[in-house]
Order: C-alpha cells, then structure tokens, then sequence
C-alpha cells in the first residue's frame, strides 16, 4: 500500500478527534459523577493518531466490521503505554476507566465518520476537501451540542442541588433522583409555597394569552385589507408595518413610563396587556399578510359571486384556510409575550402581579440561594419550550414565511 | 381609432372596498400609533425637557390632620390642626381648596381662619397658592359638646379633600438644552458608543456566521436531524431571564462557577477568570500589549449564543429551496466541495445573509435585557441602550435618558439609510 498525504492528514485528525474527545468526555464525566478526572491530552492525541492511523491502514471494504474495534483499542493501548512511559497515571477509578474507553469509542466512530471510504494514499484536493467537510462538520455537532446544551443543564442541575453541595463541589451535578422527591424537588416546592410562583405563573398565563387575543383580533383584519382590499396607501402601509417593529423598546420605555405613571396604568397587568400587543400587532400583520397573499383568490371570488359579503368570506373562506398560520402567529407572539423582560420590569412593583420574568428577576438577590433562582428560570422556561416542541412545525413554518424578530 | 380607455376615479364598488378597507386597518393604526409612535414622538419632547423622575408624581397637597388636646369634659377647648404642605420642591400648586365634615358635637371656640367657611358640618378652606416646598399648619379652635363627650369622634376619620391644580412637568412650556449638552459632553459618551458598534457588529456578524455554519451541519438528511433542529432553537426560545440568569451561574468567578471550576479542575487556568466583572487584560502580542476586553466579549458570545438560531433557521429554510441541479452540473464540471460551497452556495445566500444582517444589527443595536441581566452594564459593557436606562432610572434623571435613546434611534436611522443604499438586491 502506498503511503501519501491521506496517511499524514488521518494521523493529524486522529489526534484532534482524540483531544476534543478527551477534553469533552472527561468534562462531561466530571459533571456526571462529580468526580475529578483531569484528561491527560498529550497521550490521548498519540493514541488518537495511531490508532487513526491503522485505521487507515486496513483494506476499505473490512472497516466497517472488525477493524474500527480493533484501531480503537490498538489506540487505547498505545494511550495506556505512552502513560507508563511519562509516568503520569490517570486510568484509576471505575469512572476513569469508562471514560477513557468511552473517549476512544467515540474517537474510532469519527475516524470512521471521516475516513470510511478513504485510502492512505496521495489524494487531490476534491478528496482531502471532503474530509475537511466532515471533520469540520463532525466537530460542528459536537460544538453545538455542547454550547447548547450546557447552559441549560447547568440550570437544570443547580435546580435540583442543594446550597452546601452546591459550594462544596461545584462540579458535582450529579442528582441522585431516586432520594425523596421532597427533597429533590424542594427548591420548587418553595417557590410554590413562600415565594407564589404559581400566582406568577398565572399572571404570565393571563397576559400571554390576552396578548395573542388582542393581537389576533386587531391583525387579522389589518392584515386582510392590506392584502387583499385596494385603498389609496395600501402599498405604502404593507411595506412600512415592519418598519414600526424597528423602533428599539428602550426608546418607547421612557415616555411611556411617565405617561402610564400619571395615568395610573404603571403597575397594573392592564398596562402591560396595552403596551405588548402594540408592539406584537406589526410583526402578526406582517406574518398574516404574506400568508394571505399566498391563498389563491378565485376562493374568495367565488365566495362572493355566490352571494357572501366581505365579512362573511373572511370568515367562511380565508380564516379556515389560514388556521395553520393563524396558530404559527399565535405561538409566536404568546413566546414573546411569555419571555418580554423589558416593560414587566419596569412597569410591575407590586408581587401580587409579577409576570414569571419580573418575579425570576426578584429572586437575583445574594440573600437568596441560587438553586431558587435556578428553579426559577426552569419554571419560566418549560412551558415556553414544551409548547415549542408541540408545535415546531408550525413555528418554524410560520417564523420562515413570515421574516420576524430579535 | 377606438382605443378603450379604463374608468377614472373609483366606482362605488371600489368605494365601498375602499371604506371597509379603512374600516378593517383604523383600529391596528390607531393602537400603534398610541404605544408605538406617539411616544417615539413623545421620547423627543422628553429629551428637551428638565424632568426627574421624581417629578412624574404631580405636586399635591399632603395634609396632617389632629386634635389637642383631647377633649375629656363638656366645655374643654381643644385645637383642630390640618398640617398642610406642598409635596413638590419644584412645582407650586395654585387654586387649593380644602373640604373636609366638621366632626359632629364640638363647635367653633373662636375666631375661623379668614379664609375658611363652616357651614352646617362641612369646613371650606380657599388656601390661594402654595409655593414649592411651603408648608403651613390651620388651626382651628373647638369646644366639646355633650354629643363628643358621649360619641368621641377622631376628626381623622373624614380625609380632607383637597383640590388643586399644579403645573403638569411634561406638558408644560419649560425646555431645555441641558439634557443633551450632558450627554454628549459626559467623556464616557464615546466610550458607550464606541462598546455599542462593537457589541452590534460582532454580535450580529458572530450570529450569523455560527448560524451558516449551523444551518450546512443541518442542511443534509439524516435520521434524527429534525429534534437537532428544534433543539439548536433553544437558546432563542427560552426566556431572556432564565438563559442569562444561567449564564451567570455557569460564568461565576466566585465558588460555584461551573466552568471556572471546570478550567481550575483540568489545570487550564491559574485562578478564576472573571468573565463578567474584568474590564480587560492585557495580552502580549509579538512584542505588543494589547487590552482584551473580557466581560465585553463574554456578553457578545452570549448574543451569538442567544441569537444564532435564528439565522440557522432562516438559512436553512434558503437552503432548502436552492435546486440540486446546479450542485449536480457542477460536480460533473469537477468542482470540489468547497467551491461549490463559494460559487454555488454563498451567492445564493447572499440575499438573505443581507436581510439578516440588517434585522440582527438593528435588534442587537436595540438588545437592553442581555447586557442588563448580565453585567448591568459594567466592566465596560455598557451601551447605549444600557446608558438610557442607567441615566433615566438609576440617575434618575428623565430627561437625561430621553436625549440618550434620541441618540439610540438617530444610529438606528442612519445605520438603516446606509445599508438600504449598500445593500445587495435581495432576490429571496
């Protein structure tokens, strides 16, 4: 077999694979378990190399079955050799063990992933660019994956923890889930009980759910003589509803605070059931009307040849039509109702009509422990990202047709 | 020659169309034009205004009313004492009447304040006008019946009513320049514009550059592809307060920071990195020094977190429409993957990635909540829209704040008129 550059390039990503592995697993095994594995880089990059070496050696057609196993364990013994050597030994506990054997499992499925149909010889660049893409993807998901997942398994965790363990070993996430669901769960039976998060989560309720109505009935009909009536300035209001999503918050926040001050709206849910339809009505009219545009209009001719008014082919004819992206709008502002921080925080004073983000905001203090606040931020978020996954579909549908916001 | 030429002006169909048109649209124009557009215009006559935020509750008359000494015998005299002033230091009150029930069984014991009436059981008092800040004391001298002694009543019982009229701080005819001479001659102006473009530039190029790499992860099949979808979405999806509530817990420099405990525990680091609180450090560079800014690109990376889903999800649609047929004719032609990428993939994207950048540079120009929740704006992280709020709400000085956001929407303007000009023909 000859050996060209393929032979070079597999030895430099076995044991980048090997470094991101060991980096990432040993972490990960770390917040699992709460036990301190420091990844010993440098052997783990050697064994990487070599082993994806090998990998490579071996006839392409025989990968697939005996010699991925084999590269991979070929690799983990030149890792436990090269330890020897230096005389550093991190392979001791159980949890070590699986760690480093999960590492090089994992490593042996990239070099597989990469190199499957590969040979060690000199390739051209069509060739070597297709293992850049795949080392570039591979490296991708795992990259995502982590940086999304952490934060929220962080929050998710600490949740769960209690303040001692919490200082004693930051590191430690680990839950044992089958202890005393009392126990388990105490940071949210608090909230609950002392610090009325369900009367937060129904003042959040109420005014994301009112949000949406007002919207849809004020967008709905806009959106329909926007699109589909002819009036002088038609064109110059389709164009510009965007634009008023434009306007920053912050400057609106100002005047607005003083006006609903004087007028005694500042603290009350009524307030803020005025102020976040206004700002969600451009983005629903915007989404509605692209939709609009979209339905064929011989429907609507047709219904108003056979004698319906107006009023009646919305009703009959376009707004059955459109349920799907009528729901898509209704997600998507209920979301911004449900996360909006700015205007509760600066207009709610008063606990007994806290929204779920000002009451959250209320627990960011150093006389209250941290997995309250953490418990907290899961309970604002569930509901928003249960109903996200229920409808994604419809979201993303919706999201994409209609161009939205930040 | 018998050319037809079309009806000018519109028939009563089209009138008719044209009314319920206007009819169906009023009441959206109306709502944004309260909340959205009069208080824009609103934020702009703030601006040229000397107010406080002290100054939005109106200047009232906050009165102390008591007897003495308590009447214990029929005959007794006794002193009833309304202790009135002027709540505002700023703004006087003219027109003040005060009326308020004479409490039943005691009666006049002398002479009433000049400016006072008792009739029957109801006291009226013109006070005239009330300086800022002036305060009085009216007395009036009572003695106890037999109806008091047997039935005590606390003349606290009836609040006095007390009318007035004060000159409203917001409609008023005062202006001023000051707001705006402070904000541009404060030397840290330019410093929270210079942190602003900065923030609004790598944040929104980072968003999007994460996003396109995202959006080419996804943009093959493969089994479980749509749950990673829904699951790169996260971090747009969740609740402003709780991701960058995490954020801080996972960031602390202090015991319990996830990755600080994580980066000591591996040895990657002497101490604690403070990723929130530390202005800068210095780095050595081929023989330069240069200042890092620490908590400023910690709270961009979290704007590039927060807010790459996004742009994945609106590239990823693009892609998705693009035909195969041209990558197919091409890998006939012998282009290699990155070229195909470069000459096929990109100019394709290139309409959108444009659009992106507009949006996300206005809303992360516009971005309050991330900075706030994060840092509140120290260690060099504040911006401009950080700035409008410290200096209305936590200097407390209205108009101060008004004149910043001014500030935040003139970039905005102009930013917005630049790029419409620049920008390339968007063909998606």
């Amino acid at each position: 077999m000859k050996i060209g550059n393929t032979f070079f390039i597999g030895l430099v990503v076995g044991a980048l694979w090997a470094l991101i592995y060991s980096v990432v697993l040993s972490v990960f095994a770390m917040l699992v378990t709460g036990d301190v594995i420091v990844p010993d880089i440098g052997n783990a990059m050697a064994g990487g190399a070599v082993g994806a070496g090998f990998y490579l050696l071996t006839p392409v057609a025989r990968r697939e079955e005996l010699w991925l196993p084999v590269s991979a364990v070929i690799a983990f013994v030149v890792f436990w050799l090269m330890q020897k050597a230096t005389g550093v030994s991190v392979v001791a506990t159980s949890v070590q063990v699986l760690t480093w054997v999960g590492i090089f499992l994992t490593s042996a499925v990239s070099w597989h992933l990469c190199f499957h149909d590969m040979r060690a010889e000199r390739q051209g660049r069509y060739q070597l660019e297709v293992i850049l893409i795949r080392v570039m993807k591979g490296f991708g998901f795992v990259f995502f994956t982590i940086i999304v997942m952490l934060p929220f398994y962080v929050m998710l965790m600490t949740s769960l923890k209690s303040q001692q363990s919490l200082l004693a070993n930051p590191l430690d996430l680990s839950i044992n889930i089958w202890q005393d669901p009392k126990t388990l769960f105490r940071s949210y039976i608090e909230l609950f009980t002392d610090y009325r998060f369900g009367l937060f989560l129904l003042n959040s309720a109420m005014v994301s759910v009112a949000t949406v109505v007002i919207t849809l009935l004020f967008s709905i009909p806009g959106a329909y003589a926007v699109s589909r009536l002819k009036f002088p300035g038609q064109a110059v209001l389709s164009r510009s509803i965007l634009l008023i999503y434009m306007v920053p918050a912050i400057v609106l926040v100002i005047p607005l605070y003083a006006v609903f001050s004087q007028l005694g709206l500042r603290n009350t849910l009524i307030g803020l059931i005025v102020v976040y339809p206004a700002t969600t009505i451009p983005v629903a009219v915007y989404m509605l009307q692209g939709y609009f545009r979209g339905l064929p209009y011989e429907l609507e001719e047709a219904g108003l040849m056979d004698g319906l008014s107006r009023l009646g082919v919305i009703l009959k004819i376009t707004l059955p039509l459109s349920l799907p992206a009528i729901a898509s709008v209704s997600l998507y502002i209920f979301m911004i109702a449900w996360n909006e921080f700015l205007f509760a925080f600066m207009f709610l004073d008063d606990p007994d009509i806290f929204t779920l983000s000002r009451g959250v905001q209320s627990l960011n203090s150093s006389e209250i422990p941290r997995q309250h606040l953490m418990a907290g931020a899961v309970i604002a978020t569930v509901p928003v990202l249960v109903l996200f996954l229920w409808f994604e579909r419809f979201l993303v549908a919706g999201l994409t047709a209609g161009s939205v916001k930040g | 020659m018998n050319t037809g030429t079309p009806p000018k002006g519109r028939g009563p169909l089209g009138k008719s169309e044209m009314l319920l048109a206007y009819s169906m649209i009023l009441p959206t124009l109306l709502i944004v034009l309260s909340i959205v557009l009069l208080p824009l215009l609103a934020n702009f006559w703030i601006s040229f205004k000397p107010v406080q935020l002290g100054d939005l509750r109106a200047p009232s008359v906050i009165s102390n009313e008591r007897i003495r000494p308590t009447p214990e015998a029929v005959g007794d005299t006794a002193e009833i004492s309304y202790r009135l002033r002027n709540s505002s230091q700023k703004g006087a009150i003219t027109g003040i009447e005060l009326s308020d029930d004479f409490p039943a069984g005691l009666s006049l014991a002398g002479e009433l304040d000049s400016r006072c009436q008792l009739q029957e059981n109801s006291l009226r008092c013109e006070l005239g006008e009330y300086e800022p800040g002036y305060r009085e004391t009216l007395k009036i001298p009572v003695r106890a019946e037999q109806g008091y002694i047997d039935q005590p009543v606390n003349p606290r019982d009836s609040k006095p009513q007390i009318a007035g009229t004060a000159d409203n701080i917001l409609t008023n005819n005062k202006f001023t320049l000051e707001n705006f001479r402070k904000v541009f001659s404060a030397s840290e102006f330019w410093t929270v514009l210079r942190v602003s473009l900065y923030y609004t530039v790598f944040g929104t190029l980072g968003a999007l550059i994460f996003g396109l790499f995202a959006a080419q992860l996804l943009s093959t099949t493969f089994p479980g592809r749509g749950l990673l979808r829904g699951f790169f979405l996260f971090p747009y999806v969740a609740p402003v307060i709780a991701v960058a509530f995490a954020w801080v817990l996972l960031l602390d420099a202090g015991p319990g920071g996830t990755l600080n405990a994580i980066l000591l525990k591996i040895g990657a680091v002497d101490g604690p990195i403070n990723f929130l609180g530390q202005r800068a450090v210095p780095i050595s560079f081929f023989g330069m020094t240069l200042e890092f800014p620490v908590a400023l690109t910690t709270v961009i990376s979290f704007e590039v977190w927060r807010y790459f889903p996004l742009s994945f999800l609106f590239i990823l649609a693009r892609m998705q429409s693009m035909s195969s047929e041209t990558y197919e004719a091409a890998e006939i032609d012998g282009a290699s993957p990155l070229q195909q990428f470069w000459y096929i993939s990109l100019p394709q994207l290139a309409g959108i990635l444009a659009v992106l950048f507009l949006l996300r540079f206005i809303w992360t120009f516009n971005k309050f909540d991330d900075i706030f929740l994060l840092t509140g704006g120290a260690a060099g992280t504040r911006t401009l829209t950080v700035d409008v709020y410290e200096q209305a709400f936590a200097v407390s000085n209205l108009g101060a704040g008004a004149a910043v956001a001014v500030v935040v929407f003139i970039v905005l303007l102009l930013s917005a008129l630049l790029f419409f000009k620049y920008s390339p023909q968007d063909d998606g």
